[in-house]
């Protein structure tokens, strides 16, 4: 990226500096202390995720039988369990709220224009409100025994097994 | 502080005498310039000029030699030639420095030397850009002392541990090397910058300054201290050798402070 030039000719520091639609006159103050918050978001979420993300790869892929355990039934198996449940929310929430905010972060840092942010954000913000709520819904209406299916796909615990 | 930037080894390089002789070596080099003159041009082009600089010669050197011998309206802002005021930050071989702090044998000579003007400020002529938008956040930072006491017939007396508090954001001399290495800045111009956030620390820890609050607050916005993504550019581009991201991150600290 090169610098931006003027293609006019204006009065060297004139105060209605614009230069590609960019515009770099600061445009006044915008003071909340949201900024504030979603930083130490990130921080304080970053730690709690390597917690939940490194305890969930562990728990999936090493513990006894490891990512050969993996299938329908283990899963169905820990979403039985009010224990995996929340952690699996929070890891959900918490991961999609730190990675929206930090793309959020990398519209503001990358977009020039306010069209193209504005934009962007809502692409953003509605696509992580469908994972978040998706995510939610699977989380607490997952039935670990549908009634009909293939006894030999069923967790350990189903009837039906 | 050390802000000598190396680039290679250039050995004595063509050494101009046959006999022991003292003279000063010489260099043959190649300058581009980036240049661009909107009376005459909407797009910004390169000229090159081949020249034999001496072994103790910096790019502003060059540059001079250009403006005075070859080609008089080559346009770039110096005033004291010796690192003090600051006007003559550019980007040379794509960094942030000095051209009066940059001596030609610490750069690569075997390829031309690029100069360019500092970016994310708009290019007024050639190397010189508007710095408006750059003093616009410095000025709303307040850089004066504030104090409401009554005045003292003499000096404001000081601590040597309150004085080294902010020893460091004193030496800036406001050539925005940083702040136009910031990418954040280059995207809109809007983030206060790093040289804005220093000469807010160097009074935000002043003992004898009372309006720290306020200057927090100020940055506490949203083109404020946040918007710091700690790439550390500023620190590599500054040529006093502060310690930049060390002051951002300790006025974030302090806003914290302030704020929770
Ligand atoms: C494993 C634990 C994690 C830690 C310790 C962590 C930590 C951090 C921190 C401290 C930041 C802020 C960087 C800055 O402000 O300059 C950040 C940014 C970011 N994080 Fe994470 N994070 C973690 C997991 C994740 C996950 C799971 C995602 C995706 C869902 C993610 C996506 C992002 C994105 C998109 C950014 C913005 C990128 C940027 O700042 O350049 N992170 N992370
Ligand atoms: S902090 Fe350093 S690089 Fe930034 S304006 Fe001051 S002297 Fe220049
Ligand atoms: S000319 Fe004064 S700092 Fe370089």
């Amino acid at each position: 990226m090169s610098t931006p030039l003027k293609t006019k000719i204006q009065v060297p520091r004139s105060r209605d500096l614009e230069v590609d639609g960019v515009k770099y006159n600061r445009a006044g103050s915008s003071r909340s202390r949201f900024e504030m918050f979603a930083w130490l978001f990130m921080r304080m979420s970053g730690i709690v995720l390597i917690v939940l993300v490194f305890g969930h790869l562990f728990v999936n892929l090493m513990v006894g039988e490891g990512v050969h355990a993996v299938d329908f039934g283990f899963v169905g198996g820990k979403w039985a369990n009010p224990f995996w449940q929340v952690w699996d929310l929070v890891m959900l929430w918490l991961a999609m709220l730190h990675g929206t905010n930090g793309i959020r972060v990398i519209i503001d840092d990358y977009a020039a224009r306010n069209t193209t942010r504005f934009w962007l954000k809502v692409l953003l913000f509605v696509a992580s409100a469908f994972v978040i709520l998706l995510g939610t819904m699977v989380i607490f209406t997952f039935e670990p025994c549908p009634a009909g299916a293939d006894p030999s796909l069923l967790a350990s615990f189903c009837s039906a097994h | 502080m050390s802000t000598a930037v190396t680039e290679n080894q250039n050995q004595d390089a063509q050494q101009t005498d046959d006999a022991g002789e003292e003279a000063i070596p010489t260099y043959d080099i190649v300058l581009r310039v980036r240049r661009y003159d909107p009376e005459f041009e909407t797009e910004a082009h390169w000229d090159e000029w081949p020249l034999t600089m001496y072994g103790t010669d910096r790019v502003l050197d060059a540059l001079h030699k250009v403006k005075w011998e070859l080609d008089g309206s080559l346009s770039f802002r110096r005033s004291c030639a010796h690192g003090v005021c600051g006007s003559d930050a550019m980007r040379i071989n794509g960094r942030n420095r000095l051209a009066c702090k940059t001596l030609l044998k610490d750069l690569d000579l075997s390829k031309p030397i690029l100069v360019e003007p500092i970016k994310g400020l708009p290019c007024e002529k050639d190397l010189i850009v508007d710095m408006e938008p750059f003093f616009q956040s410095y000025r709303e930072i307040m850089p004066f002392l504030v104090n409401e006491d009554h005045t003292p017939t003499g000096e404001r007396f000081q601590s040597q541990d309150d004085r080294a508090r902010f020893d460091d954001t004193t030496k800036c001399i406001l050539c925005a090397a940083c702040t136009s290495s910031c990418p954040v800045f280059w995207t809109d111009g809007q983030y206060f910058g790093p040289a804005a956030i220093v000469n807010a620390h160097r009074f935000i820890f002043d003992s004898r300054d009372q309006a720290g609050d306020m200057r927090l607050e100020i940055l506490n916005d949203k083109e404020g201290v946040w918007r710091c993504r700690t790439t550390f550019n500023c620190t590599e581009a500054c040529p006093r050798g502060i310690q930049v991201t060390k002051a951002i991150a300790e006025v974030k600290k302090a806003v914290f402070a302030s704020a929770l």
